[in-house]
């Protein structure tokens, strides 16, 4: 955030100094690629003609149009970030969807569509020699929630940030993983990051715990504790970010370390 | 608009003559939520006329579900561009409740548990136009649709028909309600697409 | 959807209209006195607009109504924001 009173990188402007994210603007993007993420969500690489770049966490609005010009829009998390003009989306199917399952099932390289963004300064993180804040960060997603947070993983090993980081993922079954190999690649690299799962319908044959929807006490046990004030960033479905949401705060992490984004819509 | 995302079509849209300008046919009941939906128990449930000289008329429950229920079919329109022919509900007329009622104003303002507010002329809501409804398909209204009770002002568009409804306050003179303060329009007749200011 | 969003989801509707993100403003709600970002605001988006409401008392902060050629913006219930660039 601009607010915590950061000096400007050597070179940068005054106005680039306080502007913590980059101007959203509409875009024309053109699909570079698109393959099966897990069964039901795919992964959309796109290039984006003029893109300003994008902080980790940030999401975009995708905008379709029919030949009778009805347009649907809706929002994603971007699972990229940085100054790239290649913009990375995972895109979960919604079973009676009007957008996603177009996204994910007839969508394909070559094909065009309209984007606005980078949206939403809020729900960001950026490298603590950017934003001087050094405490640790607690990443808690529920299904396709991780997005934003891989983003956030990604851009902390990209800058081999130093801040402890540590992931706390309810996912349905180990097929249903986004960004599985990804996950393994981050947690090897040097910044450092510890990745907990948890699965609701069907584990690993040789997890130690029986499926089920995430507790208040496996919770605890796998975030860091309100003691060490981590940051904590929670997006998921309304149901689960308002569980954990609850739970934190039981846990006595301060309302205002925990940063939520629910997801809905079609 | 000239940009056309390929292969992209939307979901299913219809035409139909029923259906008023700029409204397509919908299967299912889309939900226009502005706020939490409030969980009213039957027993807590009152419905009030509040009339210019401070007197109100009160039905609880039970002495609501003994006044005269009648079986209206009949097609919704919501001003988000859909439409459902051939809706039924049960409820009753607002004629059987302003029946003992003494006003001169012309206009009301429906109140909703929940807060949300939309403003109806009196003349909109008389002579077999509306219903305060409880049924809808012969099951008791969802919550999610307004349940226990909604308003029914069918040939209005459907943000007249307050979901959750709780009374209405005779007016002088019109004022606006909730979404008719921020763009929509006073009246909202589908027929003559009055949707905005 | 019955369910709410967060106050994030203000970003890409409001994006148009103000030079500043609006989910890093805060504000204060007129009801309870909350000092808040608006993306800890509740939103309720339908096709008819888009209600913005106070997490800690329910109170209507803000509505947003965009038909695409016009849109109209009712800011009462809060007081002075505070903007961050």
């Amino acid at each position: 955030m601009s607010a915590d009173g950061i000096a400007a990188p050597p070179g940068a402007s005054p106005l680039a100094a306080i502007r913590a994210v980059p101007r959203a603007g509409w875009h024309v993007a053109t699909v570079a690629a698109t393959h099966r993420e897990t069964p039901n969500a795919s992964r959309i690489e796109l290039d984006v003609d003029g893109w300003p770049g994008n902080a980790a966490g940030q999401h975009l609005d995708v905008r379709l149009t029919a030949p009778d010009a009805y347009t649907a829009t809706r929002s994603y998390s971007i699972a990229s970030s940085g100054d790239s003009t290649r913009v990375v989306l995972a895109v979960d199917k919604l079973p009676d969807g009007e957008v996603s399952p177009f996204l994910v099932d007839d969508l394909r390289a070559g094909d065009q569509l309209e984007v606005h963004g980078p949206l939403g300064a809020f729900f960001v993180w950026r490298p603590a020699v950017e934003s001087g804040d050094d405490r640790p960060v607690q990443l808690i997603a529920g299904g396709s929630g991780v997005v934003p947070l891989y983003a956030m993983a990604h851009a902390h090993a990209d800058a081999s940030d130093p801040t402890p980081f540590r992931l706390l993922y309810s996912v349905r079954t180990p097929r249903d993983v986004y960004f599985a190999d990804e996950w393994r690649a981050l947690a090897a690299a040097s910044a450092p990051l510890q990745v907990d799962l948890v699965y609701t319908r069907q584990a690993p044959d040789d997890w130690p715990a029986p499926p089920g929807r995430i507790t208040r006490e496996a919770l605890e046990a796998a975030v860091i504790p309100a003691a060490e004030r981590p940051r904590v960033y929670v997006c998921g479905s309304t149901g689960f970010v308002e569980r954990v949401a609850d739970w934190l705060v039981g846990l006595g992490h301060a309302p205002g370390d925990i940063r939520t984004e629910r997801y809905g819509g079609t | 608009m000239s940009f056309i995302t390929r292969g992209f079509s939307g979901r299913g849209r219809e035409r139909d003559d029923r259906l008023p300008p700029g409204q397509t046919l919908v299967g299912d009941f889309p939900v226009l939520s502005a706020g939490p939906t409030p969980d009213i128990d039957t027993a807590d449930w009152a419905f009030t006329i509040r009339t210019e000289s401070g007197v109100d008329h009160t039905w609880t429950w039970d002495e609501f579900m003994a006044l005269p229920i009648e079986d209206v079919t009949t097609d919704i329109h919501c001003v988000t561009h859909w439409s459902k022919l051939g809706t039924g509900w049960r409820g009753v007329a607002l004629d059987t409740l302003f029946e003992g009622v003494d006003t001169d104003y012309g206009y009301t303002m429906a109140h909703s548990y929940g807060g949300y507010t939309t403003n109806v002329p009196l003349e909109d809501l008389l002579d077999g136009k509306a219903w305060v409804a409880f049924e809808f398909d012969g099951e008791p209204l969802d919550p999610e649709h307004g349940g226990p009770a909604r308003l029914l002002v069918p040939h209005l568009y459907f943000w007249k028909s307050a979901k959750w409804v709780r009374g209405l306050t005779m007016m002088e003179e019109d004022e606006p309600g909730f979404w008719e303060q921020n763009g929509y329009h006073l009246r909202g007749d589908p027929w003559k697409e009055e949707r905005y200011w | 959807m019955t369910g709410h969003l967060d106050g994030n989801a203000l970003a890409g509707p409001l994006a148009d209209f103000f030079s500043f993100d609006i989910t890093t403003t805060t504000g204060r709600c007129n009801a309870c006195g909350t000092v808040a970002e608006f993306a800890r605001a509740m939103v309720y988006m339908s096709g008819a607009g888009t209600v913005v409401r106070c997490a800690t008392c329910d109170h209507v902060l803000a509505v947003l109504v965009d038909t695409g050629e016009r849109a109209w913006i009712d800011l009462a219930g809060v007081s002075a924001i505070e903007v961050r660039r």
